[in-house]
């Protein structure tokens, strides 16, 4: 008898557990859905008012008389973003061929915690090491160099710090990707007769391409949306920026500067709310993409 | 016996600190098919993998002693390595087809090595592609990924690269370990008619295999060398306890 009851309350238990894990599961998946349709109804007061291209083409921006232009932000961060990802784009490429390939294997391991140590400190810091150093830099020496008298504070600052960041967290993904290609192939590859260098170009990256290049998108979906290190040293003036060294302002920053200022001026929150939601059906159009290169790539390999 | 192709003499190889190899001696004879035997895990494939100095890539592996090669110790040589690995087709356990087409698999070996003229390369592809028995199954998906072909097919693609770079070694690690019996067959048959060619050197562990299509035996046991001889003397006549245990399957 008293195994039985035992039984049943052993049963009891699984399905307990196997329900609140489902309620869990449940709440993360509801999150992302509730804040994009909170987004929506928040944004559609103003979309309502006014037509969605206008806003997203229209370079005004004058919350006072209701203009609320988009498009000096969009090309911002557009700008920082491609920027950052072209600089960080050789750095990782090249790092994680030659950890991988060439390095002894203690450089590896020294330069696991030195990559996950750069991943983890707070974007703050890279926004106060990019107003001490990187402002200075472009305004002292990189700026002259192109005969340009400038603050430092531009596009160029923004790109520069947000690829530092971006730097490990893309490289961590190619390091694995270059480590899990096969020994044999590179072997193979040698044994008839080709270089090292031969080797890497010709088999080793068109093996994990797809993989390199949802690497970079995700990189990019974090440059897109990265907000505090990039606003404290892109200048943060609405214009259409037309080169690196102009100052920008991203639609992260302009969020992160006003959203709970200013928002007895009509529409202006529901403005920024729009802005947001932009924001995040462009982050997660990257995301998407770069899963599906990846899912894709996996069915054919 | 032929005479010798590949000269090993006092080799012995550590990585780190671990003996792989331990004074191996031998002489492996020009365009024969040579089998190297053992149980797993006795250094049949590190042997075969610093005969083309693969082994530079594993990290701490310290190779002693001389491996002639026409004459030439391959160990200390101040000759490109690249040269050295052309003169040696690799043929692995499982086909790794390198990621591209078809075609572009056989014509890698002469693309690296300069040859780009397309007319050269056509006739060259459909020569090694024929000589492997691919050529019929293959000749309308040129353009294809090597990787759609099945693994039968692969393996005898991977073959026809490492013919098509113009080697005068065939290296092979139990080519046939993941093929199916009419596939490791195909291999079996070619490797037959290869050897008036080619100085072949094959590591298996399926006995029977090795009866099959061995010319000369090199028996191998926890890193040295315990055997070798003609197959006939050593399989009819083995001397040595190991050896006579090894055939009569009491240990794997």
């Amino acid at each position: 008898m008293r195994l039985r009851n035992f039984n049943i309350g052993r049963h009891l238990r699984d399905r307990l557990h196997y329900s609140w894990m489902l309620l869990v599961l449940a709440i993360t998946m509801i999150v992302p859905v509730a804040l994009l349709s909170g987004l929506i109804y928040k944004s559609s007061f103003l979309l309502s008012e006014q037509s969605f291209f206008q806003i997203l083409f229209s370079n005004q921006w004058k919350p006072l008389s209701g203009k609320f232009g988009f498009y000096p932000f969009i090309i911002s961060s557009l700008w920082v973003s491609v920027v950052s990802l072209l600089i960080a784009v050789p750095i990782c490429l090249l790092t994680a061929i030659h950890l991988t390939q060439y390095a002894k294997r203690w450089v590896l391991n020294l330069m696991h915690p030195v990559i996950d140590l750069l991943a983890g400190i707070p974007s703050v810091i890279f926004g106060m090491w990019g107003i001490l150093v990187i402002v200075p830099v472009i305004s002292n020496y990189i700026g002259p160099l192109f005969g340009k008298n400038i603050s430092g504070y531009s596009i160029l600052a923004g790109a520069i710090v947000l690829s530092i960041m971006i730097i490990p967290f893309i490289l961590n993904i190619l390091i694995e990707l270059f480590r899990h290609i096969p020994t044999e192939l590179k072997e193979t590859s040698l044994s008839l007769g080709a270089t090292q260098w031969q080797t890497v170009k010709f088999v080793l990256v068109k093996k994990i391409f797809p993989g390199i290049v949802s690497a970079f998108g995700l990189g990019m979906s974090r440059a897109f949306g990265e907000t505090i290190a990039v606003l404290m040293v892109v200048g943060n003036v609405v214009h259409v920026p037309k080169g690196i060294f102009q100052p920008g302002y991203p639609l992260p920053a302009l969020i992160a500067n006003n959203y709970g200022e200013m928002l007895s001026i009509p529409l202006y929150d529901s403005a920024l709310m729009l802005a947001a939601l932009i924001l995040f059906v462009i982050v997660l159009f990257f995301n998407f993409l770069s899963r599906l290169i990846i899912v894709k790539s996996n069915i054919h390999n | 016996m032929n005479k010798p192709k590949i000269n090993i003499q006092d080799l012995n190889l550590y990585y780190g600190k671990q003996h792989i190899l331990k004074n191996i001696n031998t002489i492996i004879p020009e365009r024969q098919i040579t089998v190297i035997m053992g149980p797993s895990g006795c250094g049949k494939t590190t042997l075969m993998k610093s005969l083309n100095r693969l082994t530079d890539l594993t990290p701490d592996c310290s190779v002693s002693g001389k491996i002639m090669i026409d004459g030439q110790n391959i160990l200390n040589t101040t000759e490109d390595i690249t040269k050295i690995r052309k003169k040696m087709g690799l043929l692995a356990q499982r086909p790794y087809p390198l990621p591209m087409s078809i075609y572009n698999n056989v014509a890698y070996g002469l693309r690296i090595s300069g040859r780009k003229k397309r007319r050269f390369l056509d006739k060259r592809v459909e020569h090694y592609l024929r000589q492997v028995n691919l050529w019929n199954e293959v000749k309308d998906r040129l353009k294809e990924p090597a990787g759609t072909l099945s693994i039968g097919q692969q393996q005898r693609l991977c073959l026809a690269r490492g013919l098509a770079v113009d080697p005068e070694i065939i290296l092979a690690d139990e080519p046939t370990s993941a093929l199916d019996p009419i596939s490791s067959q195909t291999i079996e048959e070619k490797f037959k008619e290869l050897k008036n060619q080619f100085t072949i050197v094959m590591v298996t562990h399926i006995l029977r295999q090795a009866k099959r299509i061995a010319d000369y035996v090199i028996f191998m046991y926890l890193g040295e060398i315990i055997e070798q001889g003609p197959a006939k003397d050593f399989f009819e006549n083995p001397q040595e306890e190991i050896t006579k245990d090894y055939l009569k399957g009491l240990f794997y």
